[in-house]
């Protein structure tokens, strides 16, 4: 048997010495910092100005600090947040919220009805730069009195209450936001939030301290880190060493790879954002045969069985089932046989195909290049050539702002409020910067329905629209999507169905 | 005399440089596609609100006109404020340079550690096993690229053998007492080694992934420089002399073949620089590359024309540098 010597327990020691102190933190005890690695970076602290105000993605980080005038839960309904109620009057002259008293900013300031005005007058001045002030300044002469905020109706907005819980619908802290401006905002934000900015370093992470007399009740980490790790491949490794306790939006497959195992736990949940397919009313999409052809030839749950390991809801419309406009009974079949004969009628076949071109991204979202590639394959069988380009997402945003986006082009749509003007009326309504669809017969059918008190009268229009839409192809939709969230054993992770991830609503698991 | 002459044209080249880099960039990243008002446009916007936002932006007036506007600031010190921070450009920039240096400078040091030893090792093992291994070594390290190799130290050193941190410049819970931005050197000079450990712990990973590459080049180049060296008559007589092989090749031919690598390795500096953008977004190290990439995803135009000015100036810097040192080392260039 070989001897050890003096000189190889001395070597093995220092090599064991030298790995210990390289070693990185551990997390195998109970957790006392929650550390989260996050897909984006945090560009501005102040929700409401900027883009990343319009930026879905930051919203979580946002939501720890601030709270916006409304509460939303995690299926997308509203709750009293700071205000407790609200409403407009019988005529819809007016509005009216009731603020909620004994909540206290950061620096323990009080939180009074001055700031909910002061906060939705600031949004509504165009000076401010706030993306949304076009639906803000809809409210004017705004006022508080006591715990009442009371304004004006400008004109009338029925979604207006439902924005106070989507982009850029914040309380701001007037008189601290005066004392220290912008510039002082920004390096030392406050909110009434359940978490507090301890520390920020742009680009790498921000360290949150629960708020101890947060409304809500205190969270139950006292520690965030928020990492921000915006390459999937680190955020996988940032979970998998034990470096992170949660991350979010990595590849399926690493999804499945990684939960259940070592000490790691999955959640994926349906959330509100949606892949879809604009058909621009140009060329050949002006034939309804070519349009319906191309719906119905899309085998949907094929293609979330095979490219997206199985984790997506085939949608017929731009309504998800969580939606309030959301109706199970408007469908679009996958029947390839009835598109050849639509193909067909107007004169197309697999040897003399139609031909257009098909915009897509390639790794915005997941799989999203590889799905078109799927489509186009199926398309093929039918009598249907199209042309793949390759955009960024930048040239989408310039293009359909433009209304020049090829015939069909694939995007994704995220809509965490719910309501159908925020899907379908913005993205099917000809005059909207973020429609390329123009028909005439569109815009006569949604045009009232903008301005519609009546609410239900409202979601019936909206879905009779949808109805219109799907039986004339003049979009495709595709697929809700879900967001694959991983967590180490020990946080119970709540997901919200708008895709925020709130460290608020984690808490240790029992 | 002469050199003081060289300098000063240098500069004035330079400055047609930095000039010529601006008017560029300019141009270039108005005409390629996407703009930052389509990027922030929310559901709903009419043309009205487009037509505000670009106001606001000042992006409605013409291309020269903004020109005109940015060269104007660019020339009093303002590099305009960035949209998607919403803060000053140069601040901004500035803050984030130290990162990128430091881990630059890590990362030569490294390469040239690596490269240099490695040279030598094949040089005075040439014609062995032990040669034929560097090639191959040197082989490998040229042919993966630096993000690969990253994506590879991230698995064994980040996720199999957990000893460095996978992302980030520094620990979050540590309290950081810094006055500048160059934490790895204010560290050293606190004599605070906790800090310079952690520091060092989150940026190896980084610098290991830039440096291979470099120090496979280094290695090849400097091991054929030595070999050509070896054969020169002054190399044979201080042989004839008695001295070792190892003062042969360190104190005689060495000074004589670093050279052409001293070049090298300034010319690739500048690349192993322009590396960090990916790398850096890899280990969410936040320096001025991951800044860069945030930067051009959101169509930041102040913010891309702010760092590519930055980028520009520093790689004319250490052209310059280089240029100076190879002529004090180099006595044939001092004297011509």
């Amino acid at each position: 048997m070989k001897q050890i010597s003096r000189r190889t327990v001395l070597k093995g020691t220092a090599a064991a010495m030298a790995i210990s102190a390289f070693a990185g933190p551990s997390f195998a005890q109970g957790i006392d910092e929650l550390v989260i690695a996050y897909n984006v970076n945090l560009p501005s602290w102040d929700p409401t100005v900027g883009p990343s105000a319009v930026n879905p993605t930051i919203q979580g980080i946002y939501q720890s600090v601030f709270d916006q005038f409304i509460l939303q839960k995690p299926d997308l309904s509203p709750a009293p947040g700071l205000l407790t109620e609200w409403g407009w009057n019988d005529d819809k002259t007016k509005v009216m919220m009731t603020v909620r008293e004994g909540v206290t900013w950061h620096d323990g300031s009080p939180f009074t009805a001055e700031d909910v005005a002061w906060s939705l007058t600031r949004a509504a001045d165009e000076k401010t730069g706030n993306p949304i002030q076009f639906i803000w300044s809809t409210l004017a002469n705004i006022k508080a009195e006591g715990n009442v905020v009371t304004a004006d109706v400008a004109r009338f907005e029925p979604t207006i209450f439902k924005w106070m819980y989507f982009l850029t619908g914040y309380v701001l802290p007037k008189a601290y936001y005066e004392k220290v401006g912008a510039e002082g905002f920004e390096a030392a934000p406050i909110g009434t939030g359940p978490y507090m900015v301890d520390k920020f370093e742009r680009n790498a992470f921000v360290r949150l301290k629960a708020n101890p007399n947060y409304w809500g009740g205190k969270p139950d980490f006292e520690t965030v880190t928020i990492k921000f790790v915006t390459d999937a491949a680190s955020r996988v490794a940032e979970i998998e060493s034990g470096n992170a306790h949660v991350t979010l939006e990595m590849p399926y497959e690493e999804y499945d790879r990684l939960k259940g195992g070592n000490g790691i736990s999955g959640t994926a949940a349906p959330i509100s954002d949606i892949g879809m397919i604009f058909l621009n009313d140009i060329d050949v999409m002006l034939d309804p045969n070519v349009r319906m052809a191309a719906a119905m030839s899309i085998d949907k749950q094929l293609i979330i069985d095979r490219l997206l390991s199985g984790y997506g809801v085939a949608i017929d419309t731009l309504q998800t089932p969580e939606y309030e406009a959301y109706d199970a009974s408007i469908k679009v079949p996958y029947d390839p046989e009835k598109a050849k004969e639509l193909l067909a009628a107007s004169g197309y076949s697999p040897e003399n195909p139609v031909k257009f071109k098909i915009q897509t991204t390639r790794g915005f979202k997941p799989k999203d290049y590889e799905m078109i590639q799927a489509i186009v394959g199926l398309w093929r069988k039918i009598g249907i050539e199209a042309e793949i380009e390759v955009y960024e997402i930048a040239k989408h945003y310039e293009l359909r702002a433009a209304d020049q986006l090829a015939p069909a082009a694939f995007y994704n749509w995220g809509n965490s409020v719910g309501d159908p003007t925020t899907s379908t009326g913005f993205a099917m309504f000809g005059p909207s910067p973020h429609s390329v669809w123009d028909g005439q017969d569109l815009i006569d059918m949604i045009g009232p329905l903008w301005g519609e008190a009546d609410e239900e009268k409202r979601i019936a229009g909206w879905k009779a629209v949808d109805k219109y839409i799907a039986e004339n192809a003049l979009v495709i939709p595709l697929l809700q999507y879900v967001q694959p969230i991983l967590h180490a054993d020990g946080v119970a992770v709540t997901p919200h169905a708008s895709g925020a991830l709130l460290p608020h609503l984690m808490k240790r698991a029992s | 005399m002469k050199l003081l002459r060289a300098i000063l044209l240098r500069l004035a080249t330079m400055s047609v440089t930095l000039i010529g880099a601006a008017v560029v960039v300019f141009f270039v990243i108005r005409v390629v596609p996407g703009n930052p008002i389509a990027m922030m446009l929310p559901p709903g916007a009419s043309e009205e609100d487009i037509a505000r936002l670009t106001a606001h932006y000042g992006l409605d007036k013409t291309i020269f006109e903004q020109f005109w506007i940015w060269l104007t600031g660019v020339f009093h010190g303002d590099f305009g404020t960035s949209i998607s921070l919403r803060q000053p450009v140069m601040p901004l920039v500035l803050s984030r340079l130290p990162a990128t240096l430091e881990l630059a400078i890590f990362a030569l040091v490294i390469a040239v550690m690596i490269g240099g030893a490695m040279a030598l090792t094949g040089v005075r093992h040439r014609e062995t096993r032990t040669e034929t291994a560097i090639d191959v070594a040197n082989g490998v390290g040229l042919s993966i690229p630096d993000f690969l190799w990253a994506l590879i130290l991230i698995v064994l050193f980040g996720v199999l053998m957990p000893v460095f941190h996978i992302s980030g410049r520094i620990s979050p819970s540590l309290d950081l007492p810094f006055v500048t931005q160059f934490y790895v050197f204010e560290s050293i000079a606190r004599l605070r080694f906790d800090l310079w450990w952690d520091l060092l712990k989150h940026m190896f990973m980084p610098a290991l992934a830039l440096a291979i590459p470099l120090a496979a080049i280094i290695s090849q180049l400097l091991k054929q420089s030595l070999k050509e060296t070896m054969h020169l008559d002054y190399v044979t007589l201080s042989r004839t002399k008695g001295y070792s092989e190892n003062h042969v090749i360190l104190s005689e031919a060495l000074p004589n073949a670093v050279l052409p690598t001293l070049t090298l390795i300034g010319v690739q500096f500048t690349f192993l620089i322009g590396g960090t953008v990916i790398i850096e977004r890899l280990f969410s190290y936040e320096g001025l590359g991951n800044m860069a990439i945030d930067a051009v995803i959101n169509r930041d135009l102040p913010l891309i024309q702010g760092i590519v000015i930055v980028f520009a100036l520093l790689f004319t810097i250490i052209n310059l540098v280089v240029d100076m040192t190879y002529a004090l080392l180099n006595p044939r260039l001092r004297h011509a």
